[in-house]
């Protein structure tokens, strides 16, 4: 009973959020909205007893992408009144998106994967089952290539982000210790001999 | 008295029960904290009053001993300002951002054997989550305020937390690693048999990484850059006053007495006895190790200036995370080979 409160709860909040984070005007308010989207799902993942995988998605997701998220959105000098314009120009096409995403949900939650009867109502594990411990094992063992092709995947992203940020900017006036430990007197000095003035 | 409440408690709703008592235990645990805070912000004073040649206050009460209290009415009783143009809704949320996740973090903190609110599995992992969630309550209040300091300050919290947090999360890998499990209560007694099982010896530099980036996670000095009053007046909360900025107060030190407790509990044995054979273990101990990491606070603060912002970006990323990275790796070949130290 209570779970089923919980569910319904949470369930309707994250529709409502993720409704607003496309129909809110402010950015800010659409990036807090998507934040809010996130710790909810991540609660009905917990009534899924998925613990780690809750948890984590607040850690990661919740934590730290949104954050960046939020702090970029803030910083853009984002001009509110050129985002409105051409809704009507874009409508068209918005709608062809809409309507071949609103056929391929409805062919997939259709289907005979997605009926209820397909897979049974799942057994709650006993209080003392880690799910962490579960994850770890499967992850290690069973999924490890898909596992490490990711992790290979992340790592050639984090170097493209650092090398397309990596650029020269000559008119940057920065300071080279070594340099300055370098000079020497007779570099920057220069000493005239000047007879005693008679003017 | 048990005739009259026993009945009274049997005839409530098996919810109502578990709500009341849940209840009453965040409670045994929230109002110590609040005391803890109050006379943690006067013996901030004292310390470095003392440090700094000076008495530190002393008008209120014998020795200066009711000066939280002075200083909870006067900002019970200032009014709330909320400046022109701000987004009121989340000028309003912004302290309660920030105050709700650090409040929620105790629920897993263990205090002795069996004193814990929540056992849960993944009690680590929880407090990661709830303590990287306290950087909205800051981000949102330097937005909302429609000040440039403000959003200075929010832009730099935002930025020094992400950076710190990575980090301190790599430090507590290390301390899952050698405790074999994401529990505190089972990290903690994985370190049992005296002072030289504590993973302080064997994961040293991650003990230190994790402390700076506490510091750096709660925004102190020599980290307080978010705040910097000599740059950009107070930071992200310059346009709170009153209660509102109590309550970022109050969330701030929790943090910080939180980080404390969890440097006790994951690297100094928490409530366990040094020498086991002739001082038993208890909760006493736990708060004498906290009390130790929370005058380190303090000492930080009197003594070490601020750092400049990008030094601060260069410690988190270039020094602390690779230092992290290395110490996991020899942590893994040294479980792996068996090192004495490491099992």
């Amino acid at each position: 009973m209570v779970e089923s409160i919980i569910f319904y709860v949470f369930a309707i909040s994250t529709v409502t959020t993720a409704t607003a984070v496309v129909t809110v005007r402010n950015p800010v308010h659409a990036a807090l909205f998507l934040v809010l989207t996130f710790f909810t799902s991540a609660i009905i993942w917990m009534t899924l007893e998925a613990e780690f995988l809750a948890i984590t998605l607040v850690l990661v997701y919740v934590g730290a992408v949104m954050v960046l998220f939020v702090f970029v959105v803030m910083m853009l000098d984002i001009n509110i009144a050129l985002l409105r314009e051409g809704f009507v120009r874009y409508l068209p096409l918005g709608l062809l998106v809409a309507l071949v995403m609103l056929g391929l949900m409805v062919s997939v939650v259709t289907s005979d994967i997605f009926v209820l009867d397909a897979a049974s109502e799942p057994v709650p594990k006993p209080a003392d089952y880690s799910n962490t411990e579960a994850l770890g094992r499967v992850l290690y063992t069973e999924h490890v290539f898909a596992f490490e092709v990711a992790a290979v995947i992340l790592l050639v992203a984090i170097i493209a982000a650092i090398a397309l940020t990596m650029r020269k900017r000559p008119q940057t006036k920065y300071q080279d210790p070594a340099s300055q430990i370098r000079v020497r007197k007779a570099d920057r000095l220069r000493i005239v001999k000047m007879p005693a003035g008679e003017d | 008295m048990t005739d009259f409440f026993l009945p009274l408690w049997n005839w409530l709703h098996e919810y109502v029960q578990y709500t009341l008592a849940s209840g009453a235990k965040a409670l045994a645990i929230l109002l110590p904290l609040f005391i803890v805070v109050a006379y943690y912000t006067l013996a901030e004073r004292k310390v470095i009053g003392y440090m700094q040649m000076r008495k530190g206050p002393n008008r209120v009460g014998p020795r200066g001993l009711f000066q939280p209290f002075a200083d909870m009415f006067k900002l019970m009783v200032k009014e709330i300002i909320v400046p022109t143009n701000a987004n009121r809704y989340l000028f309003i949320i912004a302290p309660v951002l920030t105050f709700a996740p650090a409040m929620a973090a105790w629920a897993v903190v263990p205090f002795d054997a069996d004193l814990v609110f929540a056992d849960i599995n993944a009690g680590l992992l929880y407090i990661l989550a709830m303590t990287s969630l306290g950087v909205y309550g800051v981000i949102i209040a330097g937005w909302a305020s429609n000040s440039k300091y403000a959003l200075l300050g929010a832009m730099r919290s935002a930025a020094q937390i992400v950076a710190y947090e990575i980090a301190m999360g790599f430090a507590l890998v290390g301390v899952l690693m050698l405790g074999g499990s994401l529990n505190l209560g089972a990290i903690v007694n994985a370190q049992a048999g005296g002072w030289s099982e504590w993973f302080v010896i064997p994961l040293l530099p991650l003990f230190f990484v994790y402390l700076i980036s506490g510091v750096a996670e709660t925004n102190r000095a020599p980290f307080d850059v978010a705040e910097g009053e000599s740059e950009i007046v107070a930071g992200f909360h310059v346009e709170y006053s009153g209660m509102a900025f109590a309550v970022f107060f109050l969330a701030e030190y929790a943090n910080m007495i939180l980080i404390s407790m969890l440097c006790a509990l994951m690297f100094l044995g928490g409530w366990l006895s040094p020498v086991p054979d002739l001082i038993g273990d208890g909760i006493g101990w736990l708060f004498l190790k906290t009390a130790l990491f929370m005058w380190l606070y303090l000492h930080f603060r009197a003594t070490f200036p601020r750092y400049r912002y990008d030094q601060i970006m260069r410690l988190g990323w270039k020094v602390l995370l690779p230092v992290t990275i290395v110490w996991l790796f020899v942590e893994g070949i040294a479980i792996y080979f068996e090192v004495p130290l490491f099992v």
